[in-house]
């Protein structure tokens, strides 16, 4: 007997993964939302955008042929809206495979610019909202004993160096959570990723000054992917930005102090 | 949104029987009615779904609510009054089977209706309308309820009969739990005068001998097969062995008080009083594979066919009727993937053609089944009927973690063929239907009335399980 009949996408012995993704309107968010749904998952995505958020959704569940991306338009800074959002996502998907921290600011700051407003929203957008969304998203993998957390931190977070306190900062308080968050989850089945993107072509790298060749989002997001699929704990993305941050890493405070990068 | 209720704190992994479903719930377990009640009102202030559960016994996603609130009811299990001059039971929704069993069995009833296992609840057996080995004689389980009271989502509480609010009775009864909680139900038992069975085993050589044999068989007092899943070719195709068993007549016990007693209708837990069952399943779990399925069915075929074939013996009601407790957590032994059970209900005529053709294509696949069980059916008058003038075929499948799709695609193309034969399904065990094979059988205008109900019972779709997601989107 030939009997070629399609399957239907959502089936309970084959369900979508899923996944959310916090900050997805651009940059990496976008192009990972992208590779995932050309992976075949269900998103959630949000970011503050909402036009850019729907045109992207919009974009992919054309591609599709169906519902697979749902826009959540939200400020991460709104942390008092973090809890009844994520119950929202949370059964709207059923059940969350894989969470994505992604959303993240800069200030360009001048040389001695002290200027706290700066400081307390980038720490609340690349510090402290994370820590909202991941206090939420955690225990539910605890629960089940599986899943991906992936926060997108930075090189930036490696050392502090002179050009932007409050960024280097707020993503050396991310990388340092992200670690935490793994050592206290590993244990229970739970992978964390710490992805270091170096330069990458975003909105946040006009502001800065590529002092080496910038890669697309397109392939930060494969790096990703691919380091999910090998439950890699930390990854540079592209990966030489490994070898420069190692050396950079164990440069003595007298020299560094005196570097102007 | 949000609200107290969705806790980190009630946050709970819940998987089907099967074990080849997880989600995250929201878990709450009430004792009382005004509990459920107020989480009705929580929910539709504030936009969550629920769930209902009952012991969480069927094979899929039924009693699951992914990211919602699942309400377990295995505490409101009250039995509220007994009468064993009549046989009139009334209790909460939380009573198992086997406290009902227990409880009413040594004043000499026993349920009309019993599934093969006694760990179910009687809510949820009548949420999926349950029926047993004698569905031909005695009908579903439903069909001996002789009222209910139900609350609605919408907060009104609901006396229902087969007479009084009769649209209410005939849906939330195989309503899967979706229209309503049964906050009390009555029931009638059946007399019996004795705890034993008269059972008559015998074999038979294919699908033509096995629904003959049940056939011939349907006005027994229950009136099973066992089938071969494994077996191929013409002439072996769906081998098995057929029971049949009577009650015994007032009179024919000698001892009726003795064998009526829970304590003597008890399983031991040892086999041969030395293995401990308990770890029967891990030992199982060694044989379930391909080959090693093929091995166990023909060894089983070959002892019924040989030194256990045409045997008459007397046997407890318990068990005989209870043959899936016999080892217990015997779902482990199929492994981390879990298992489904796809089962069919196909009308008289066709059912020989189309059993072959699933029980070939499953071969044919690659994915055999392990257990095959056939039993004979009658239509009823309940909204979600599976049953049929005909008979059933319960096929069990192992999910390997790595042929999950192959096995979704393969339950798909099941579904096709039963349809061809004008087959039906049943929510209760269904890991595998679609919006469009559920219209099929149910027909559209059942699904529309079951939506239109919905709507008026339940107007802001407060109860809602991954099967209703799955099946009426």
């Amino acid at each position: 007997m030939t009997m070629e009949t399609k399957l239907p996408v959502e089936h309970p012995l084959n369900p979508l993964p899923t996944a959310v993704i916090v900050g997805a309107s651009s940059g990496i968010g976008e192009a990972l939302a992208r590779k995932f749904a050309d992976e075949g998952y269900k998103l959630a995505l949000l970011a503050r955008r909402e036009d850019l958020l729907n045109a992207l959704c919009e974009e992919i569940n054309q591609k599709a042929g169906e519902i697979r991306a749902t826009a959540y338009p939200h400020d991460v800074t709104n942390f008092d809206q973090i809890p009844a959002l994520f119950q929202k996502i949370l059964q709207d998907l059923q059940t969350i495979d894989i969470f994505v921290y992604n959303s993240g600011v800069m200030y360009t700051i001048k040389e001695s610019e002290y200027d706290f407003s700066k400081d307390l929203h980038t720490m609340q957008v690349n510090a402290l909202a994370p820590m909202a969304w991941l206090d939420q998203a955690a225990p539910v993998f605890e629960q089940m004993g599986s899943g991906h957390i992936v926060g997108i931190s930075s090189v930036a977070g490696d050392r502090g160096r002179v050009g932007n306190p409050p960024y280097h900062t707020s993503k050396a308080a991310f990388s340092v959570f992200l670690e935490s968050l793994r050592n206290r989850m590993s244990r229970r089945g739970v992978h964390v990723l710490t992805v270091k993107p170096g330069y990458v072509k975003t909105a946040l790298l006009e502001l800065a000054v590529a002092k080496l060749p910038p890669i697309t989002p397109e392939k930060a997001a494969n790096d990703i992917y691919r380091a999910i699929r090998r439950k890699r704990q930390t990854i540079y993305t592209p990966w030489w930005w490994g070898t420069i941050m190692l050396i950079v890493q164990h440069i003595p405070s007298f020299i560094f102090r005196r570097m102007s990068f | 949104m949000a609200g107290n209720m969705l806790t980190k704190e009630r946050l709970y992994k819940m998987e089907n029987f099967g074990h080849s479903i997880e989600k995250p719930v929201y878990l709450y377990r009430p004792t009382h009615t005004e509990q459920v009640a107020d989480i009705f009102q929580q929910a539709t202030k504030e936009g969550f779904r629920v769930g209902l559960r009952g012991a969480g016994r069927s094979y899929g996603d039924a009693a699951i609510t992914g990211g919602g609130v699942v309400l377990d009811f295995t505490r409101m299990n009250r039995i509220l009054a007994w009468n064993p001059e009549t046989g009139v039971i009334k209790m909460e929704p939380g009573v198992t089977i086997e406290q009902l069993w227990r409880y009413t069995m040594e004043d000499g009833w026993w349920s009309p209706v019993m599934p093969g296992t006694m760990r179910p609840t009687i809510g949820g057996c009548l949420g999926a309308n349950v029926h047993g080995k004698n569905n031909w004689k005695q009908g579903t389980m439903g069909e001996h309820v002789l009222e209910f009271s139900v609350l609605l989502p919408n907060g009104k509480e609901k006396v229902c009969t087969p007479e009084k609010n009769k649209d209410l009775f005939y849906s939330v009864i195989s309503g899967m739990g979706l229209l309503g909680v049964l906050t009390s139900i009555t029931y009638q038992m059946k007399r019996v005068y004795s705890g034993s069975l008269e059972v008559k085993a015998w074999a038979e050589p294919n699908l033509t001998g096995v629904l003959r044999a049940i056939d011939e068989g349907k006005d027994e007092d229950y009136d099973v097969g066992w089938l071969d899943s494994t077996a191929r070719g013409r002439r072996s195709l769906g081998r098995g062995q057929m029971h049949t068993a009577r009650y015994l007549k007032e009179g024919e016990d000698p001892y009726p008080y003795q064998t009526l007693l829970p304590m003597n209708q008890d399983l031991p837990d040892t086999i041969m009083g030395i293995v401990p069952k308990s770890i029967v399943w891990r030992f199982m779990k060694l044989g379930l594979f391909n080959l090693g399925a093929w091995a166990a069915n023909l060894a089983k075929y070959t002892m019924n066919r040989t030194i256990g074939n045409h045997k008459t013996y007397i046997q407890s009601l318990v068990a005989f009727t209870f043959l899936l407790d016999y080892v217990p957590n015997w779902e482990l032994a199929y492994g981390r993937g879990g298992l489904i059970q796809y089962q069919s209900f196909v009308p008289k005529d066709t059912a020989e053609d189309t059993f072959g053709e699933i029980l070939r294509h499953t071969q044919r696949r690659g994915l055999p089944s392990y257990l095959g069980v056939v039993k004979r059916h009658r239509p009823d008058h309940f909204m979600f009927s599976h049953a049929v003038d005909g008979f059933s075929l319960a096929l069990d499948f192992k999910v390997p973690p790595r042929k999950r799709a192959k096995l979704a695609k393969m339950t798909h193309e099941l579904n096709q063929i039963v349809l061809e034969g004008g087959g039906r399904f049943y929510f209760a065990k269904d890991s595998a239907l679609t919006p469009d094979v559920v219209e099929a059988y149910l027909g559209g205008e059942t699904v529309a009335e079951f939506k239109k109900l919905k709507a008026k019972v339940d107007p802001n779709g407060i109860l809602q399980t991954d099967l209703y997601r799955r099946c009426f989107r």
